[in-house]
């Protein structure tokens, strides 16, 4: 057959490159198992749809390549279902996601599809051209590129992380000046003040206090942290919310949780390695009126 | 969808009816501190609030 190996090689590259962007979905996702095969066979399929591409323009079958823009159709559908599959289970968590960040986790899903397909066009147009030893290289370059393109920013890298006091002011639960909430309750507030553990995130510069003020940013980094560290948080039992609230006068978060698993290192390397979100990035230095008021 | 009230007061209870008048909300008199903690924490799980503390021994249940 005419163009087998170009196509083939596209398949694999497409899948292997789709494989390796999955591993940096692992953190974001709950890990469904079915999920998992969703992703592999919906990347095997987007790498199909690239690798015969080229094989198709070559062979002047110029309608095979409107079906491309069934398949864009096709990975937009996909992400709605994610968006709707993560919106209804969101309902029963207790520390929400927000919806900042299963946007975020949709719109990834579909743009990974999009990298599938570039990858598999590359690898069989190389195939056919200059041949499969050149295809393999620029396929672990892909790879290896995409690693670094999809990875984004994280909390870690727009701010600091330092230890806080956990105090009461009265009946207000402070951490440090921030006021997080009015606890009434004194056996809660014992709890709290033994067990609950406080930092403050501290943004490095003005484009990260944007980046903390966003409401979802805040959210997805506390479920990202109540998820790990786990949290005493249960149904009737509101004192115990983890909650993230900004010093309206520097701009830094003040972070509040009663966890499982009380120790601090921990805490901050999951608030490091927490993403940035694509709706919560703001770059207010890019801009020259930004600039001028930073200083 | 399940639609539920929220930011109200559901209950207030209080050693000093004084510090208390009208409003919509139910009143509850405890005869101590101890009373009222427990008063509050049945209150609270009985309606899925959360126990607040005004500053000055009023405590009352709001739901979020």
């Amino acid at each position: 057959m005419l163009y087998q190996n170009a196509i083939v090689s596209g398949l694999v590259a497409g899948v292997l490159a789709r494989l390796f962007m999955l591993r940096l979905d692992y953190r974001q996702y709950p890990t469904y198992p079915h999920d998992l095969i969703t992703h592999i066979a919906l990347g095997a399929i987007a790498a199909l749809i690239g690798a015969v591409f080229i094989p198709a323009l070559l062979l002047k079958e110029f309608t095979a390549v409107t079906f491309l823009t069934i398949a864009a159709e096709q990975f937009r559908h996909v992400r709605n279902m994610e968006r709707e599959t993560l919106l209804k289970l969101e309902e029963n968590e207790l520390v929400q996601r927000g919806v900042d960040y299963v946007e975020g986790i949709a719109r990834t899903f579909e743009a990974r599809n999009y990298l599938t397909i570039f990858a598999a066009i590359i690898a069989s147009g190389l195939t056919i051209w200059i041949g499969w030893l050149y295809a393999t290289a620029a396929t672990i370059i892909i790879i290896i590129l995409s690693q670094f393109l999809k990875t984004g920013q994280v909390v870690g890298e727009i701010a600091e992380v330092v230890a806080a006091k956990l105090h009461f002011k009265g009946p207000l639960l402070m951490v440090d000046d921030i006021v997080i909430m009015n606890v009434g309750y004194p056996p809660s507030q014992e709890k709290i003040l033994a067990e609950g553990m406080a930092v403050m995130i501290k943004p490095k510069d003005d484009n990260g206090r944007a980046i903390l003020h966003s409401v979802g940013q805040r959210q997805a980094i506390l479920h990202t942290a109540a998820a790990l560290l786990g949290t005493k948080l249960e149904i009737a039992e509101p004192d115990f919310t983890p909650l993230a609230r900004k010093d309206i006068d520097t701009g830094a978060i003040g972070l509040f949780i009663l966890p499982l698993e009380k120790d601090f290192e921990c805490l901050r390397n999951i608030i490091e390695r927490s993403p940035v979100l694509e709706s919560a990035s703001r770059k207010p230095l890019e801009t020259q009126a930004g600039r001028i008021a930073s200083d | 969808m399940e639609i539920d009230i929220s930011k109200l007061i559901l209950a207030i209870i209080t050693e000093d009816p004084q510090l208390v008048s009208g409003g919509g909300a139910p009143v509850f008199i405890a005869s101590s501190a101890e009373e009222k903690e427990q008063m509050a924490l049945n209150l609270s799980r009985i309606l899925g609030g959360m126990i607040h503390d005004l500053g000055n021994g009023v405590f009352f249940i709001v739901k979020h």
